[in-house]
């Protein structure tokens, strides 16, 4: 197993509500990511998976849990050499560029703030190399966020953020706002820039065709918590939990051929107008495998397979630890 | 309460014209529609020709501005007038010449023999009132009396699958999740059993999840009633799920059109083809570059000459900038809008830059 540059370790985050009880956003999360790989985190919204990217950056504090960025302790005295190693970039490219600074004025900001990189020429130097990386020429340095495409507008908030030489970059929804012919740019462009700088993302999306092609491990939030997470071929070729299941099956693929085929899975959806249950799995109310055990006690997280965590207690019961095909390795495929 | 009673109770539920064999349920006839703005005058959706049999489910594909939620509003008289406007074409329904009817007669078909389903349920909802008063008013309209519109209305909701029909009854929209919601919706519409869906991106918003059961939820419904869908939506994966014709747009055009499969398997229209690629499936590495179209689509309102997708486009020659291409037959029930035929193109690795 390669290094880990971030680890996030039973993290909560609560937020105050005006009425009925706090809102629980993370309750006990825990991501591991090793160097020069891919994250992928997925579940359906409000599962918790932007408050996870904003206090993975510490945009936020959470209420609790530890965040070691490569080795050290993150938050409270950390210095800001340590912090801008890790960078968010949103799901909204527009939303997070100023409409009034130029590309070549925000991204000489962002050196200057930095104290990246000093002298004049030298700076200049180093917006065209980050512009290049981005594959964005020179003719974009005076243009303004609207005189720019979704696409581009997005290229240019990955260079800002690799402007202060991140070894982490959580990406929210990256390409969710784009157009669908322009998405497959942005994730080449993640691809290329992973290899070449060796970098690390934490790549949230509800795509999980695109999360399934980038990713290196997963790991399925639900309701605030993990529920499944591992290597990408087994948690979404070969998945544990009853909601990565219903989440795989679900998505439907750009196949005519391969949806006549597809057995028709009920997800189970919570019709009626309460929310979540008081006791036991998050997921038995939707599950169709519930059973006592389950509406009375809470699962743990437990490895069921190498490097294969799952919190159900079925599954936990029909594949113990051991047992059953491993994940296969050299199943390379993006698609089930 | 059943059906048969319901289509007995009044004039607006007199069954609407019956297809001969053979014809459109629906057809559009080189549809063209304008949008003005800044005193200019621009037709931004150009020439569209689109026919549902039927019994059939037809998809709408295209990203966002390529001019989808426009042809089908047009379809029921429903384009934002001001700014936009039906400039040309014929729209005709079971035979009948649309824009020959009055308000009065677009509203009856439009509540009667089409309904039509929103991305945003709320654009169609009343957020002051109950569901039940807001689904028994639409049966009302329509003719039927105040007990067997409310029998029908628990009917359709427990048809769309909602577990507390009488919670659901009571509720008020904002009482209720996006999936709900979208049921509720989508019972509205089949409460008055339509000949004709259109759902515009019901499922966009939505998780998932949610969305598979909609979609299930719908093609259970037309399996069983037999009515024709026209389904709208900027994702390649649900027009292969649930849809057995395929429409194609892009910047305001149809520019390719066939049967799902021989679109999905033998893309005609470079464009088609490029959005293919541009997606993971069965057989992409992990990892592997997708095929980048490169180039962003067209302002509709400020084409050039020429074919709107030549700037992106590997393949494109000298003719490509001087003459817009008409669509061309390329094998059974597949046209497309492109001057080369498939065997002309390159090979696709010309994308991978
Ligand atoms: N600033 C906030 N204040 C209160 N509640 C919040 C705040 N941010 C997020 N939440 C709540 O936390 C939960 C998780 O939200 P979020 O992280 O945005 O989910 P996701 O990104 O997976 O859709 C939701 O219930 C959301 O309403
Ligand atoms: N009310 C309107 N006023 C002006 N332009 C509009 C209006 N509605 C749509 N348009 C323009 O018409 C084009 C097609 O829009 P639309 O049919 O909504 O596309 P789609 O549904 O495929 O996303 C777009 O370029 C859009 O900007
Ligand atoms: S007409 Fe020309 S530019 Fe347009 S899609 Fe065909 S080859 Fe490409
Ligand atoms: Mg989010
Ligand atoms: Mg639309």
């Amino acid at each position: 197993m390669a290094e880990i540059v971030l680890r996030a370790t039973d993290i909560e985050k609560d937020y105050p509500s005006r009425r009925g009880p706090k809102v629980r956003a993370l309750r006990g999360v825990s991501v591991a990511l090793a160097g020069a790989s891919t994250l992928g985190v997925v579940g359906e919204s409000g599962c918790g998976k932007s408050t996870l990217a904003r206090v993975l950056v510490g945009l936020e504090q959470p209420t609790s849990g530890r965040i070691e960025l490569m080795g050290e302790l993150v938050g409270g005295t950390v210095g800001a050499g340590l912090a801008r190693r890790i960078q968010l970039v949103f799901q909204d490219p527009f939303s997070s560029l100023n409409p009034r600074l130029t590309v070549s004025v925000a991204l000489n900001e962002v050196l200057a703030v930095h104290h990246l990189v000093t002298g004049r020429p030298e700076r200049r130097r180093r917006v065209d190399e980050l512009l290049t990386m981005v594959a964005l020429g020179p003719r974009f340095l005076e243009r303004y966020p609207h005189e720019l495409s979704g696409g581009q507008a997005q290229r240019v908030a990955i260079a800002r953020a690799l402007a202060v030489e991140p070894r982490v970059l959580v990406l929210d929804e990256p390409t969710s706002a784009l157009d669908v012919s322009v998405r497959a740019e942005v994730m080449n462009l993640l691809s290329r820039l992973q290899d070449q700088l060796a970098l690390s993302y934490v790549f949230i999306s509800h795509d999980l065709a695109m999360v399934r092609h980038i990713s290196d491990t997963i790991s399925v939030m639900y309701l605030g918590k993990v529920v499944e997470s591992g290597p990408y071929e087994a948690v979404l070729g070969a998945p544990l939990h009853p909601y990565t299941r219903a989440l795989a099956e679900a998505v439907p693929l750009p196949d005519p051929e391969i949806e006549a085929g597809r057995r028709k899975a009920a997800a189970g959806e919570v019709l009626t107008l309460g929310a979540e249950p008081l006791y036991g799995c998050p997921y038995h109310p939707r599950c169709p495998l519930a059973e006592d055990l389950c509406r009375a006690q809470v699962p743990d997280l437990v490895e069921l397979r190498p490097g294969h965590e799952v919190a159900c207690h079925i599954a936990a019961r029909e594949a113990p630890v051991g047992t059953g095909p491993a994940a296969r390795a050299d199943q390379k495929e993006t698609s089930p | 309460m059943s059906q048969a009673a319901l289509e007995t109770t009044g004039p607006a539920f007199e069954a609407g014209r019956p297809v001969t064999a053979g014809e459109p349920l629906l057809a559009l006839r080189g549809v063209g529609i304008g949008v003005r703005r800044r005193r200019r005058a621009s037709e931004i959706v150009r020439g569209v020709d689109l026919e549902v049999f039927p019994g059939q489910k037809l998809g709408i594909v295209g990203e966002s501005g390529s001019g989808k939620s426009l042809t089908v509003l047009s379809v029921l008289g429903l384009l934002p007038d001001p700014p936009v406007r039906l400039l040309r074409g014929q729209i005709t329904f079971a035979g009948q010449d649309l824009g020959t009817l009055d308000d009065r007669g677009l509203a009856r078909i439009r509540g009667a023999e089409i309904a039509m389903v929103y991305q945003d349920p709320m654009t169609s909802l009343n957020p002051l009132l109950r569901v039940r008063t807001q689904i028994v008013e639409t049966l009302r309209a329509h003719g039927a009396p105040r007990d067997a519109a409310r029998a029908r209305c628990r009917e359709v909701l427990n048809q769309v699958g909602l577990q507390e029909p009488e919670r659901v009854e009571r509720a008020f929209p904002h009482e209720l999740s996006g999936g709900m919601l979208q049921r509720v919706m989508i019972a509205m519409a089949l409460a008055v059993s339509p000949r004709l869906l259109i759902a515009d991106e019901p499922t966009t918003a939505l998780d998932v999840t949610i969305q598979q059961q909609i979609l299930e939820l719908v093609e259970d419904i037309q399996a069983r009633t037999g009515m024709a869908v026209v389904w709208v939506t900027h994702d390649l994966g649900v027009v292969a799920r649930i849809v057995d014709q395929v429409v194609v747009m892009y910047a305001g055009r149809v520019v390719e059109k066939g049967p799902t499969r021989t679109l999905f398997a033998h893309p005609s229209h470079p464009y088609t083809l490029a959005l293919l690629g541009s997606l993971p499936h069965q057989g992409t590495l992990h990892r592997q570059p997708l095929t980048q179209i490169g180039g962003t689509p067209p302002d509709p309102a400020r084409l050039e000459r020429g074919c709107p997708f030549r700037s992106r486009c590997p393949f494109a020659f000298d003719r490509c900038a001087q003459e817009e291409p008409p669509l061309i037959e390329r094998g059974p029930g597949v046209a497309a809008a492109c001057w080369k035929s498939p065997d002309e193109w390159k090979s696709p690795d010309e994308w991978q830059k």
